[in-house]
């Protein structure tokens, strides 16, 4: 029989297996889930990690994917370091892209655009993720509501703010009474990084902010400052560092990081504003985060297999019969994974006597 | 009777039928935090629970079977739950949010070959009772879960504050190491509270898949877990309050649908947002004495707890 012992100090190496054998968990559950459902394994298996990334298309379509969750894991990264636990990034996102959107087509006319314009609307999709991060920041802050459940709300009010203007004020009018805005004329698009794909520059924005975000968190005193009052508030206070500067900072920050998130797809895969902008990126986020050890080049890593888990769900639709919503479960399969294997962190295994 | 009587009273049916869920699944999360485990999974058990009950009913034609299955779906979640956060120490948040996205996924996996399926809502009236103006239609014309979910809330208060089980559960939500050492098992009342509370979110979920729309529509809970979630600390964890404060909800809801006909001429998503607004409006009033919710919290609420 098995047992668990308590470690003299937590491991620093399995710290960064964990994430490693929380994938191969998720895979061996994968397999079993396949062989329960009576799927081929092997095939199941070569939808999710060979078919996504067999050529440029393919590696290309994983970078469209990873842009987004990519974004949001580093703001994500910031805040749950801090302590604050905004699992609502998913609204985030969506206000980044209504309110980027929004004036995308308010300037829009057909033609003009140009990199100053495409500045100015991801601006305006930065500030909208920034005001509703703020909401919960300031409910937070002024009156200790709390941060889980006020933006996990927001999620819902800011989807339900999109599925309004979509249907009354943004709608095209020439779009035969279809839920959606006028397509973006291409000046206004984010450019392909690579011709002949539709990977955009908000793989590129996603790559720097990934830089950024380690700058901010290992090489900056306000980056230490805000660590110090997630890990240990005690000695935060005494130090004098303010836990309502580190609670604006990664609130406000992971905020515009979705909201970016947010315009970027509205300016590059989709084109246009729809009733739903994103399949979930902003809770698959949190995940993404989690795996990449709240480390933002650690996060890198992990939105690429996560964006793997979206394009293999895709897949599996037309491979191997199995609908879309496989993705979902194998997210939560990861996270379990990773709980359960980071136990190793402070404990061991032995074998009872 | 006169005429806004009786449209009334079938406001106040729909909005009781409304606030069951909701109170079913915070009844089931106050006695998980009463032990001082927080499930942030509750939307993803509902949602689960919902799919396999719905499915349990069009396969035996058992609405009853099909509650009992979903009290099972929920707590067998819960019960994985308590093996992560109360055996393995998992963060209790991390591991509920994990269990909220797990169940999102898994329910609309399972619910693929349901969409379009639906079941029959047959209509119940307690006799005699039901007869009477106003109340009969208000109050005696409601599903048989909605007693049962009343006996409930007044079965809690009872093992609560009358039993002298309900004070070691409170015990050991105040302070596990006090009951621990007193030579009670913290581990395996945890457990029990959280498979209490996993049938419970079971319950609630089958109810909305069963009763309130009897059919099945992806992430058709639509944040009443979370919501539930809310109502645990609206209630200051008194089960009294989580009655009233479940249906001011589903009053809240019923209104969202009511309101255009009464001839409020406003976009269904405005009202749609109510719930969610009135959750964060209801947080941000409770929240703000930082000391009450402290003096009513359980102490030891989503701390893990390794006995020695």
């Amino acid at each position: 029989m098995l047992k668990l012992e308590k470690r003299p100090s937590p491991s620093a190496l399995m710290a960064w297996l964990s994430p490693v054998f929380a994938v191969l968990l998720t895979v061996v559950c994968g397999v079993i889930l396949f062989v329960a459902l009576g799927k081929n394994p092997v095939t199941g298996l070569a939808v999710f990690f060979l078919e996504p990334i067999k050529d440029l298309q393919g590696w290309s379509e994983v970078g469209v994917k990873v842009a987004p969750l990519l974004l949001i894991a580093v703001g994500l990264a910031i805040c749950f370091r801090a302590n604050v636990f905004n699992i609502g990034a998913e609204g985030q996102l969506v206000v980044g892209a209504i309110t980027g959107g929004a004036v995308g087509l308010y300037f829009d006319h057909g033609e003009g655009g140009g990199a100053l314009m495409i500045t100015l609307v991801l601006l305006a999709g930065m500030a909208g993720g920034m005001a509703w991060a703020a909401i919960t920041a300031f409910l937070r802050d002024r009156f200790n509501a709390n941060e889980i459940l006020v933006s996990l709300m927001l999620v819902y009010v800011a989807q339900l703010l999109l599925s309004l203007l979509v249907h009354g004020p943004l709608r095209d009018p020439e779009g035969f009474n279809f839920p959606q805005s006028r397509m973006l004329s291409d000046g206004f698009l984010l450019p392909n990084i690579v011709n002949g794909t539709r990977l955009h520059l908000g793989f590129v924005m996603a790559m720097v902010a990934s830089a950024l975000g380690w700058l901010f968190l290992s090489r900056s005193f306000a980056g230490y400052r805000l660590q110090v009052g997630g890990m240990a508030p005690a000695a935060a206070r005494y130090a004098g560092f303010s836990s309502r500067k580190a609670l604006w900072t990664s609130m406000l920050t992971c905020g515009a990081l979705a909201g970016v998130a947010g315009v970027a797809e509205v300016l590059g895969p989709i084109g246009q504003l729809t009733p739903s902008v994103s399949p979930g990126y902003g809770f698959a986020a949190i995940i993404v985060a989690y795996v990449g050890r709240l480390h933002p080049v650690g996060v890198v890593f992990s939105s690429f297999i996560m964006a793997l888990f979206y394009i293999g769900g895709e897949l599996s639709q037309s491979r191997l019969g199995m609908p879309n919503a496989i993705t979902g479960v194998f997210q939560g399969i990861l996270l379990f994974s990773l709980l359960a294997c980071d136990v190793l962190i402070h404990y061991q295994l032995k074998l009872r006597k | 009777m006169d005429a806004s009587m009786s449209t009334v009273a079938p406001l106040v049916a729909a909005s009781i039928n409304a606030g069951t869920p909701l109170m079913l699944a915070a009844l089931g999360l106050l006695i998980n935090e009463k032990s001082g485990v927080v499930n942030l999974g509750a939307e993803g058990m509902m949602l689960v629970a919902a799919i396999v009950g719905f499915a349990t009913a069009v396969h035996t034609e058992s609405v009853t079977l099909g509650f009992v299955a979903a009290a099972g779906a929920g707590m067998l979640l819960a019960g994985f739950f308590a093996l992560m956060t109360v055996w393995l120490g998992t963060n209790q948040y991390a591991t509920g949010l994990a269990l909220s996205l797990f169940g999102t996924g898994a329910s609309a996996y399972i619910g693929i070959s349901y969409v379009g399926h639906s079941l029959e809502n047959p209509k119940f009236a307690v006799p005699f009772l039901s007869d009477i103006p106003f109340i009969g239609t208000a109050l005696f014309r409601q599903h048989p879960m909605v007693y049962l979910s009343l006996l409930l809330c007044g079965a809690i208060i009872w093992f609560l504050y009358r039993s002298r089980a309900g004070l070691v559960l409170r015990a050991v939500g105040e302070s596990p190491s006090s009951a621990h050492a007193l030579g009670y098992n913290v581990r395996l009342i945890r457990l029990a509270a959280l498979l209490f509370g996993g049938a419970c979110c079971g319950l609630a979920g089958a109810f909305m898949s069963l009763v309130y729309t009897p059919l099945w529509v992806e992430g058709m809970v639509a944040g009443r877990g979370w919501i539930a979630l809310a109502l645990t600390t609206f209630a200051t964890w008194r089960p009294a309050r989580v009655l009233v404060g479940a249906y001011l909800f589903g009053g809240v809801t019923i209104m969202t649908f009511h309101a255009q006909g009464l001839g409020v001429s406003i976009a269904s998503q405005w009202l749609a947002m109510l719930p969610y607004l009135a959750t964060i409006v209801v947080l941000v009033l409770i929240s703000t004495n930082a000391t009450w919710i402290k003096l009513n919290m359980p102490a030891s609420l989503g701390k893990n707890f390794h006995p020695h």
